[in-house]
């Protein structure tokens, strides 16, 4: 099922928040995880595992990486969900 | 010509269980503050990032063997038997740096078992469990009555202490149980592997060989404290890895022993890291009533030693009570994992 833009970011606030606490509001493109989130790096990993659950999609290791904001994560989403 | 004869076969014990279970913990306390000597961080940062406010660090007389010899002597104390009734000695450590004779057998003769059969092996924090299977299995098997595991450490001596994501995390000292014969099972099915394609995730910096090649050379650091290999890890994926797939493990061996999660008395992982127990927990929907190990928090990552280490310890405080029943689980370079219900000594 294709997602749109907005859906992918609201359920990526929403995981954000469970994890770090962070309100959902705050979670917004341009935003890096880890200077304006302060999602640290194992923090990361649970979102990215989240969100491969609920977006059924698959972020590889060597792929997080490069997830540095909340719209590299989401345009990776959009990219690769089934 | 006469028949040849039928080799009789071997009978072991029905069971096996944990009859005793001890620890020596080094007497020098390193806090983080002495650790952010080192590296530039904070306490909070190690705190948050690891759950650790202080680790043990072995001194020149508290050596791989002697560390062993005290903990094993506990155990041995507990399981209300004497060393000469060790059948077999099995000592996983991967700091213990002379490779032959297994140091397993300086531990037997300082125990006071130099005959049993002493042997070390290597599977990093899985090393426990590993040892646990193997015990079992020559219990069962009629090879031995009594087994005694130990697992050890002296990760400081692989630390490099300019390794701002390393520096923290190891932490120094020796667990050992006694397994042996029991009339009920005493340890489920032990869950063990291992996945090879992730082998460098975890791994010692260079071989012994290379590195003395090149003394001064080592770990990009002239210093004096970095001039052996050290421990380095690929903390993502290992953390991945660690909790989901290890929850995966974790499952498996309480459906093994046809144990539901809320029946356990104790949770005891390996002591990798507080956040990866934390993740494991939710992960494995681990029920709040079941006590969980935080040994790491005063004892750092002890690799093989640290389920020994939690389990006394949880048993010291009475946060969890002989006869329970334990998960436990290790995992760790290799990558290798073993995972089993044990019943408390």
């Amino acid at each position: 099922m294709a997602h749109t833009q907005d859906e992918v970011l609201s359920g990526l606030a929403e995981i954000v928040n469970e994890i770090a606490g962070i309100p959902q509001e705050d979670v917004e493109l341009d935003k890096s995880f880890t200077d304006d989130l302060d999602v640290d790096s194992l923090s990361m990993v649970e979102v990215v595992v989240a969100a491969e659950e609920r977006f059924d999609v698959k972020i590889p290791d060597d792929e997080v990486k490069n997830l540095k904001t909340v719209g590299d994560a989401v345009n990776y989403i959009l990219t690769n969900a089934a | 010509m006469t028949a040849v004869p039928q080799i009789r076969p071997v009978t072991g014990a029905a069971h096996s269980r944990i009859h005793g279970v001890g620890g020596y913990r080094p007497v020098r306390v390193v806090p983080n503050s002495e650790v952010l000597e080192w590296i530039d961080s904070s306490d909070e940062w190690i705190r948050t990032r690891s759950g650790i406010t202080e680790r043990r660090w072995a001194g020149p007389e508290e050596s791989v063997a002697e560390m062993s010899v005290q903990a094993a002597g506990k155990a041995i104390a507990q399981a209300g038997i004497t060393a000469d009734q060790i059948g077999a000695v099995i000592v996983s450590t991967v700091s213990h740096f002379k490779q032959t004779p297994a140091v397993a057998t300086e531990i037997s003769l300082k125990l006071g078992c130099p005959t049993a059969p002493a042997f070390d092996i290597s599977a990093a924090c899985a090393g426990f469990g590993y040892g646990i299977n193997l015990a079992d299995g020559m219990i069962r098997g009629g090879s031995a009555e009594y087994v005694l595991v130990i697992g050890v450490e002296r990760l400081s001596d692989m630390t490099d202490v300019h390794d701002r994501s390393t520096a923290f995390i190891f932490g120094d000292g020796a667990g050992a149980a006694v397994v042996g014969p029991s009339d009920t099972p005493g340890i489920g099915k032990v869950v063990w592997g291992s996945d090879a394609t992730q082998k460098d995730l975890i791994s010692q910096t260079e071989a012994w060989d290379t590195a003395f090649a090149k003394p001064d050379a080592i770990n990009g650091s002239t210093g004096d404290e970095a001039r052996w290999p050290a421990l380095r890890m690929d903390g993502q994926p290992v953390f991945r890895w660690a909790v989901w797939e290890m929850a995966k493990v974790a499952q498996q061996a309480l459906d093994a022993a046809g144990v539901t999660a809320d029946q356990l008395g104790a949770f005891i992982p390996h002591q990798a890291n507080m956040r990866i127990t934390d993740a494991m927990i939710k992960a494995l929907k681990l029920p709040a009533s079941v006590p969980v190990a935080r040994d790491i928090a005063e004892t750092g990552n002890t690799s093989a030693a640290s389920i020994p280490l939690a389990m006394e310890r949880m048993l010291q405080t009475g946060e969890a009570k002989s006869g329970d029943l334990a998960l436990i689980i290790g995992f760790g370079a290799g990558l290798v994992y073993a995972a089993a219900v044990v019943t408390l000594p």
